[in-house]
């Protein structure tokens, strides 16, 4: 892909946390207008590059561009979603509650609220404490909150875990129609066959990137019919 | 600064307040109900409730308001709202004066309260003005709220944070001169006392309760508990970062 077209580039990014070397110089790009997965293992750093793009992780060495300002640039902050994997919102309040505040820190319309609650499907217990919804509803206003500004570049890291498979359809149904709209789009998940509903495809290991590239090409590359089969086929061909 | 982002924060915190009733009741009961205690356990010496009955209306709040606050602060960063902030077109002032904002609130109404019931009911004498007593009474909360959302960097979970008031708080207690006079303490604790806020709190609210003249002494604590909240605000919002490791 040309660099143009890249949302996010990143250039030997070495991160360390707590002494431990997560991410040993990585590079890749994220290119514009698709679904990125970022796949791999819990703890091979998918959160930490996540951290990185976002600019909220301090960084050892290393660039990180993010439509083309270094991450973490002020002139970003409302160009960037980030969903943490834990839900970071007010749980003493009510949904409604917490996407009326952080829509007024983002200065989004009013109406975004009730757009980004209808766009998670979570109308009918909006007004309830999120604290009292379940742990698939609490991911949900997380998520919601990240849309109220129309982002340009979404992170999401692992957005669906514990939610119904009908639910996951449905979410990544809406991903699919932002990327459509032109939002980039970079969703983490150890769960590969998510990987399968992405345009392409960041494979990473103990804190390195096996594979950068779109799917079909990783899939005709490695001969596999999966994104699952083809990490397996990395890894044992690197080993 | 935004005054948008202010207000949104300012009456967040007050939602947040709101969804809890019992927190809310034990901050604006419990400061009455222990004024109304000292009066009946000084039952046989009256004047020793119209001696520090009068600073405790401030000393109340600067209690409350940094335990609320350390524990808010810290429960925003353990559960990366903080994060999630920090990543938002917000200034780190607005989050602090939103904070600021809310709990002068409360802190106004918790001072009025307990005035009302110290003066009113208990027969607590002030020979100063009595607003001026609510005045200061707010400036040590925002004090509170200033030493509370500090240290709250310091613990990691609310356990630690609780014990930064007996840790922080009760040695300035014990220091400001409401149990004995400072120049009866011992000397190395008296020369302590003047570095810690808390008694200048106590001072300007006792010299409040004791004559209806504002001193130039008055004034001198209201600045020094000013400066001392710019202080602690300063460091707090040195605290709180963008990025983290």
């Amino acid at each position: 892909m040309a660099v143009s077209d890249a949302a996010i580039s990143i250039r030997d990014l070495v991160v360390d946390r707590g002494g431990h070397r997560v991410l040993g110089g990585v590079s890749a790009e994220v290119a514009a207008g698709r679904i990125t997965g970022l796949l791999g293992p819990s703890g091979c750093g998918k959160s930490t590059l996540m951290r990185s793009i976002v600019g909220v992780q301090i960084v050892a060495s290393g660039q990180v561009d993010v439509l083309g300002l270094p991450a973490g640039s002020p002139g970003l902050r409302s160009d960037v979603g980030y969903v943490t994997q834990a839900p970071s919102v007010y749980l003493d309040l009510t949904a409604r509650q917490n996407l009326d505040y952080f829509a007024r820190v983002l200065d989004a319309p009013d109406q975004r609220v009730a757009e980004s609650i209808a766009s998670v499907d979570l109308a009918d217990s909006a007004d309830r404490p999120v604290g009292s919804l379940s742990g698939g509803q609490r991911a949900r206003v997380s998520l919601a909150t990240a849309l109220l500004s129309r982002p340009r570049l979404l992170v999401l890291d692992e957005p669906t875990v514990g939610l119904d498979p009908v639910l996951r359809g449905e979410l990544w149904a809406g991903f699919r129609h932002l990327a459509d709209a032109g939002t980039t789009l970079l969703v983490s998940s150890h769960v590969m066959d998510e990987a399968d509903r992405c345009d392409d495809i960041v494979l990473m290991r103990d804190g390195a990137i096996l594979a950068a590239k779109q799917r079909e090409q990783l899939l005709a590359e490695t001969g596999a019919d999966g994104v699952e089969q083809a990490f397996l086929r990395l890894v044992g061909a690197g080993s | 600064m935004s005054p948008r982002v202010v207000l949104a924060t300012g009456r967040r915190v007050l939602l947040q307040l709101r969804g809890d009733p019992r927190t809310l009741a034990l901050l604006l009961l419990v400061p009455c109900v222990l004024e109304a205690l000292i009066k009946w356990v000084f039952e046989g010496t009256p004047e020793v409730f119209q001696r520090v009955g009068v600073p405790l209306v401030g000393i109340f709040p600067l209690i409350s308001m940094f335990l609320v606050t350390s524990i808010a602060m810290l429960r925003e960063r353990t559960t990366g709202t903080l994060e999630r902030l920090m990543t938002m077109p917000l200034a780190k002032l607005d989050l602090l004066a939103g904070y600021g904002l809310a709990f002068a609130a409360m802190a106004t109404l918790q001072a009025v309260l307990v005035s009302f019931v110290a003066v009113g009911l208990l027969g607590l004498e002030v020979a100063g003005s009595t607003p001026l007593v609510v005045v200061f009474a707010v400036l040590n909360a925002m004090l509170g709220m200033a030493l509370g959302l500090f240290l709250s960097a310091f613990a990691r979970t609310e356990f630690q944070a609780v014990q930064f008031m007996p840790a922080f708080l009760l040695p300035q207690i014990l220091l400001c001169g409401l149990l004995v006079p400072r120049d009866q303490m011992a000397r190395p604790l008296e020369l302590l006392s003047y570095l810690l806020p808390m008694t200048y709190a106590y001072d300007a609210l006792s010299r409040v309760a004791a004559s209806s003249t504002v001193t130039a002494e008055v004034w001198r604590d209201a600045v020094i508990l000013i400066g001392a909240t710019a202080l602690s605000l300063a460091l707090g919002a040195a605290t709180l970062r963008r990025r983290t490791a």
